[in-house]
């Protein structure tokens, strides 16, 4: 039995390795579709990225705003995105947007109500502060509240990326989609699992990287957060300290919660509000 | 406006009322596959995470698992159970359980660990055991978290479960892979418009349930969970 496994994993890896790219065609092998899976989702998330910045500037200031516009992404969302894929082939045909459009489209469902959320939990003495040293509001914006809105933008951007790295591969029915390409046709259509497990192995691979380098992109853009050290272990909690300020100090522990890292630091001043970061998981 | 018409065309013709391929029984195979997802989805979750929760042991390890299963493309999970165990209605369970396991694990877990430590203190203090702690005092606060991770889960669970058509199982996929198959945009987008108004009847139910399961207690807070 473990030899078993042990054979099909040797099996895998050599395929994986045979054919990870092919000298002279650079449209055949792994390598490429790995490029191609990187290129369609980095794009879908930035695209994403820019709309919801000015979307959620809008819908944090006119507060009316929000309640529509975040029904309208979630039903959106709901749309299954094959049906997306192919309704979008009468217009953009096999060019990168028919994946890309689409894709953007679904991170607005996470990324919209983080940078909503990440301008309003800007304290109201901060920004009181910042008028009252005669920051107009373009500088506040980009000064003030834009940084302190960044730990919650990028726990979107985290889960975003995330979804947006895993469903990349269903744009392979429209003859896209990356790694999606390697699991559809090298390997279902030929009946042949080594490609498909290397496909969701480095889809996973790749997920996992772009989540680990956004962590490190925040530590550079708030260094400020950074003054905590290993912080109060899961297990024995103290009665006192907030459960919202285990999720800030935890680090990676805290990755999974949208939004808890941010609003969990504020929840050791406030105290009995430490529910609000919690409050934020998974939302959409 | 032409596909408009179209398509008042196609949801006017009786054809597409009747007969094993017609909007209901599609409509009933693929309530069917969402459900049986969700509810096995369910019952490997929300234990696990009352568990990880109530106990604390093992949170890191389920928040590192729910995010590598986020990251798994769904298609490739169920092409390869397809090519392990042959076509049918296992596959794509499998497939939908994998995507919906993290996202209810996920805030079951933080739900449950996210309760006062001083309503925990009350409640043993009160002389509960730990079970009862778990169930009769984090369990209800929890529920809030638990269902909008229940009910993320639910609307991506309707939106895939249209890929049961690709390994030939029945569900509305079938419109929009036959539409395709046949270059019959207005099937496609039929179809797409019947998942769609089944998500948006997901959504209509999980707050149905939130009325109902939320301890009144709880409402006002809940309220602000939305």
């Amino acid at each position: 039995m473990i030899f078993d496994a042990w054979d099909w994993i040797v099996r895998v890896t050599d395929w994986g390795v045979a054919n990870w790219s092919h000298p002279g065609e650079p449209d055949r092998g792994i390598l490429p579709r790995l490029l191609q899976h990187m290129r369609l989702s980095y794009l879908s998330i930035l695209l994403g990225l820019a709309v919801a910045l000015p979307m959620g500037l809008a819908c944090a200031r006119w507060k009316r705003l929000y309640p529509p516009v975040l029904t309208g992404v979630n039903v959106l969302y709901a749309v299954p995105s094959i049906a997306l894929f192919f309704l979008m082939l009468p217009y953009t045909g096999f060019s990168d947007w028919t994946a890309i459009v689409p894709l953007a489209l679904y991170t607005l469902v996470i990324l919209l109500p983080n940078v909503v959320d990440g301008l309003r939990q800007v304290p109201d003495h901060v920004r009181q502060a910042a008028v009252a040293m005669g920051f107009g509001q373009l500088r506040r914006l980009v000064q003030v509240e834009m940084p302190v809105a960044v730990p919650v933008i990028i726990a979107g951007l985290r889960v975003a990326s995330v979804a947006t790295i895993s469903m990349v591969s269903v744009a392979s029915l429209v003859g896209l989609g990356g790694l999606g390409q390697l699991i559809l046709s090298d390997g279902f259509r030929r009946q042949f699992d080594a490609p498909i497990v290397v496909g969701i192995v480095l889809t996973v691979v790749l997920a996992l990287v772009t989540d680990a380098a956004l962590v490190i992109l925040q530590r550079l853009l708030t260094p400020w957060s950074r003054r905590d050290g290993g912080g109060p272990s899961r297990g024995d909690r103290p009665a006192v300290v907030p459960s919202g300020a285990v999720a800030a100090a935890g680090g990676p522990e805290s990755a999974n919660t949208v939004g808890a890292s941010s609003t969990g630091g504020e929840a050791v001043e406030t105290g009995p509000g430490n529910t609000r970061g919690k409050e934020r998981t998974w939302r959409s | 406006m032409e596909i408009l018409n179209d398509l008042f065309a196609w949801f006017a013709d009786p054809a597409q009322w009747t007969g094993s391929s017609g909007i209901p029984a599609r409509m009933g195979e693929h309530v069917y596959y969402s459900l049986l997802g969700l509810l096995w989805s369910a019952a490997i979750a929300i234990p696990l995470g009352l568990l990880t929760g109530h106990t604390g042991v093992g949170g890191f390890l389920t928040a590192s698992l729910a995010n590598l299963a986020r990251a798994l493309p769904t298609i490739g999970v169920l092409f390869l159970i397809v090519l392990a165990a042959g076509i049918g209605l296992v596959p794509v369970l499998c497939a939908l359980v994998a995507l919906a396991v993290p996202p209810i694990l996920v805030n079951t877990h933080e739900g449950v660990r996210g309760v006062e430590p001083r309503l925990r203190d009350a409640a043993f203090g009160m002389g509960m055991r730990g079970h009862q702690v778990l169930l009769r005092l984090e369990l209800p606060v929890a529920v809030p978290l638990i269902l909008l991770g229940a009910r993320t889960a639910a609307v991506q669970v309707v939106a895939t479960a249209t890929i049961a058509a690709y390994v030939g199982v029945g569900g509305l996929g079938r419109y929009i892979v036959d539409g395709q198959a046949r270059q019959d945009l207005t099937m496609m987008l039929a179809g797409s418009l019947l998942v769609v108004l089944l998500a948006v009847l997901t959504t209509l139910l999980f707050a149905g349930l939130r009325r109902l399961l939320v301890a009144p207690g709880l409402r006002a807070e809940a309220a602000a969970v939305r």
